[in-house]
């Protein structure tokens, strides 16, 4: 009768999206999953006879992220990146998914929680990663900006993301003169180039980001730019 | 008295305008029951299950503004399931059939429908304001009949309700000659609106004073929203997101220098940064802020803004404000009445939460502060004892350690003496909610102290049925008392019986009563209806395994017998 969850499926975050949802108690419906009760006259470890105590109910209780289930799949698939930060920390995370804790309204639980959705950046020639909260910006301009900022060595000089006629986004180094065209990993794994569809689609389906320099991402000539860019479809 | 007329009688009760004033002066003797009750226009009902609409409506034949409230407070945190009850329509049926001029429905936690709202907007001439909190179970095209019926509509107020979204048109549907709005409120829709159709409405509403718009509004719209309505007094943004160099920010800018009259301020779901600057200009004004759902405003920008609020009166943010930002808002926001803070990541593990130094700093900076809510990190006794003796105006105290069992962070002591502190300082507190470490004497505590507690919210607390009965024996004026996970049995559960029917409602859930602690209690107390929400086969199987625990229990007294809405899950003993 208990939710009896293989430990592995929690800590690998493995098909965790799609049991998400239905894992749970036969009988339950709609939004939120009650609390537990003892089983009559059985001595089960997991259900003790006493007050199911903090710990206890959150290792019981680690049906998934969300509380309500009956929201949509985005929220799902947001927290999914999250995942695999989160996982593997089991104290912090396996507490906040007690049912009814912490005590905020599901309303704003749904839009204060979507508003995270890190992905980690890569930028040719930079030896270590970063990482920025998709969720933080509204559109792609705000984006690239913020990667200028983060990503290309310190400039005084305020830089613009620049669009050719083709509307491409691109970053470039106006130390170097090296420009860096943003593609993105999306969750079937493909490798897109950044900007072609609208950006909120965009923030739902990138996994991560990188910022791969201009000969890379079109052909064997990087020192004629222009020529590069207007090979590019 | 029994020589005046009933009409001077009648002149002297409109003075009264509080409930409970009303209530009690019609306990008086029949004559000025008789005079109260056909005076009376305004009506609350806190639990709707307590009362039926016949009865209402029987008694009250003049009634012309009804608040309703449904389901039970922990509702907000899914504790509560989809389908428990809480249904207007048989309200909205009654007073439909009768002759009662209703002009105001408030309802909170309850289920509404596109059916309902269609014969409210239907059945009542004079309508004029609706106010939904928390509500759910319809889509726009019940607002699209408020809109389109409702020909002398003031108020349309949704706050926080899960409204299935099928957009925009329902805005239109407010026909050309509704000129009487004054207040508009559709910051929880999810879906797009008719921009052309709100500047309309706008601009033919003179008397609007309070706006606020959902997150599909551009900027574009705002400005040209705020060139109609100068006069606005209460804004939400929609989408606050634009390019600060264009033309539309600039024009916003000039704009926004023409609303003197806005106090309160909220929204910024979407918000770019860079466009608060243009808000600047009115932040001295402001008496209310509500930044508590702007997850874009950042640490240092958040400061900037609030360092020009030396007004505010009541404050509602997230945590990420940190306690940094929280010594800024004690040393600018003087006059602070009400705190909010809520934790930006409710999820996760809260690196920007705040803390007791941040608590401590407002009690300082703040002396007028008296309503908190408070999500932070951690807490001492220590901080609680200073923040006691600092501010003892509290009326509601609401502290909620993210980690519900985190003792003293510094002692590692449990946190009896701080809150003890608290309900032994502030004698007029009437709301308290508990976190961290505690044991069955924070709840001595409170039974001694808390002579004008009304409302207890309690979680992983104590060690015994001492804990509880306390509480029930020492606080004399409690109605509402609400326990999750504590380990509270049927001995403190049975203690009292005859207690619940001086409160509105009790709510247990995972505690240790059993299903024979409440059957005994419903057999003693008729007038209580105990119910035991039950989601699961267990109790099915063994209906009569009166040893079980009992997963939920909300009971309530009510004049009205057990409920016929009840499903199926739900057992009235």
């Amino acid at each position: 009768m208990s939710p009896d969850l293989p430990k592995s499926d929690v800590s690998s975050g493995l098909n965790f999206k799609e049991t998400e949802l239905t894992l749970g108690l036969p009988g339950e419906i709609g939004r939120g999953t009650s609390s537990l009760i003892q089983i009559p006259g059985s001595s089960s470890a997991k259900l003790t006879g006493t007050k199911r105590g903090f710990s206890q109910a959150a290792m019981d209780l680690n049906l998934g992220r969300s509380f309500s289930v009956e929201h949509d799949d985005s929220a799902c698939e947001q927290s999914e990146s999250e995942n695999e930060d989160l996982s593997v920390a089991k104290p912090p995370s396996a507490k906040a998914q007690i049912l009814g804790w912490p005590p905020v309204r599901a309303f704003r639980k749904n839009v204060i929680t979507k508003s995270c959705h890190l992905v980690k950046v890569a930028m040719d020639g930079a030896p270590y990663l970063r990482k920025v909260d998709l969720e933080m910006y509204n559109s792609y301009q705000q984006l690239l900006s913020a990667l200028e900022e983060m990503l290309i060595s310190c400039s005084t000089i305020p830089t613009h993301p620049t669009r050719n006629y083709l509307d491409e986004k691109k970053l470039m180094d106006p130390a170097s003169g090296v420009e860096y065209v943003p593609i993105y990993e999306d969750k079937d794994g493909d490798l897109m180039l950044v900007g072609d569809v609208p950006w909120k689609m965009f923030v739902e389906s990138c996994k991560r980001l990188r910022l791969i320099k201009i000969s890379e991402a079109i052909g064997p000539d990087p020192r004629t730019p222009q020529q590069s860019a207007s090979c590019t479809s | 008295m029994n020589y005046f007329p009933d009409e001077v009688l009648e002149h002297v009760f409109d003075f009264l305008t509080s409930h409970r004033d009303r209530n009690a002066v019609s306990l008086v003797c029949s004559l000025w029951y008789r005079v109260e009750r056909f005076s009376r226009q305004r009506v609350f009902i806190g639990n709707c299950y307590a009362i039926s609409p016949e009865k209402l409506i029987k008694r009250f034949p003049g009634l012309k503004s009804l608040t309703l409230k449904g389901k039970h407070h922990f509702a907000d945190f899914n504790l509560v399931p989809y389908d428990w009850g809480g249904y207007v329509q048989p309200w909205i049926e009654a007073l439909a059939k009768s002759r009662i001029g209703l002009e105001e429905l408030r309802l909170k936690r309850m289920v509404v429908s596109d059916e309902s709202l269609e014969l409210l907007s239907r059945s009542f001439a004079n309508f004029k304001a609706l106010v939904l909190v928390s509500c759910e179970g319809f889509t726009t095209d019940g607002l699209a009949a408020i809109a389109a019926n409702c020909r002398f509509l003031r108020e349309l107020d949704l706050q926080e309700n899960e409204i299935d979204d099928h957009s925009g048109h329902w805005l239109s549907c407010f026909p050309d000659s509704c000129t009487s709005l004054t207040s508009l409120n559709f910051a929880c829709l999810k879906g797009e609106i008719n921009s052309a159709s709100l500047e309309r409405l706008v601009a033919r509403s003179p008397n609007l004073r309070s706006l606020r718009l959902n997150r599909s509004v551009p900027l574009e719209t705002l400005q040209k929203i705020l060139v109609q309505a100068p006069l606005l007094v209460d804004l939400g943004t929609g989408s606050y997101v634009h390019d600060p160099d264009s033309e539309t920010y600039n024009k916003l800018k000039t704009t926004i220098l023409t609303c003197k009259s806005i106090r309160n301020l909220s929204g910024f779901l979407e918000v770019d940064p860079r466009c608060l600057p243009a808000i600047f200009p009115i932040c001295l004004n402001l008496t209310y802020l509500n930044l508590s759902y702007a997850a874009g405003i950042h640490g240092s920008e958040l400061i900037k803004l609030i360092r020009r609020c030396a007004k505010l009166q009541r404050l509602w943010i997230l945590d990420c404000i940190g306690d940094k930002g929280l010594e800024v808002v004690a040393s600018t926001c003087n006059e602070l009445q009400e705190l909010r803070v809520f934790p930006s990541d409710p999820l996760g593990i809260g690196h920007d939460a705040v803390t007791e130094y941040g608590l401590v700093a407002i009690s300082i900076g703040c002396p007028k502060l008296h309503s908190l809510l408070y999500f932070c990190q951690q807490m001492t006794n220590a901080a609680l004892i200073t923040v006691a003796r600092n501010c003892p105006n509290f009326i509601r105290f609401r502290l909620c350690i993210l980690d519900p069992t985190k003792p003293d962070a510094v002692t590692m002591q449990p946190l009896d003496d701080g809150f003890g502190a608290i309900v032994q300082s502030c004698k007029f507190l009437r709301r308290l909610s508990l976190t961290g470490l505690l044991t069955d004497q924070v709840f001595r505590y409170i039974g001694m102290y808390a002579e004008q507690l009304e409302m207890l919210s309690v979680a992983f607390a104590g060690n015994s049925d001492k804990g509880m009965l306390y509480v029930l024996n020492g606080c004399k004026k409690l109605r509402k008392l609400e326990i999750m996970d504590c380990p509270f049995g049927n001995g403190a559960l049975l203690s009292d019986a005859g207690k619940y029917e001086t409160m509105r409602s009790l709510w247990m859930s995972s505690c240790e009563i059993t299903l024979s602690g409440c059957k005994t209690l419903a057999k003693m107390m008729p007038r209580l209806n105990v119910e035991i929400i039950n989601e699961h086969d267990q109790m099915e199987i063994c209906p009569e395994d009166d040893g079980q625990r009992v997963g939920k229990l909300y009971l309530y007294r009510t004049l009205v017998g057990p409920r016929k809405d009840a499903p199926e899950f739900v057992w009235n003993l």
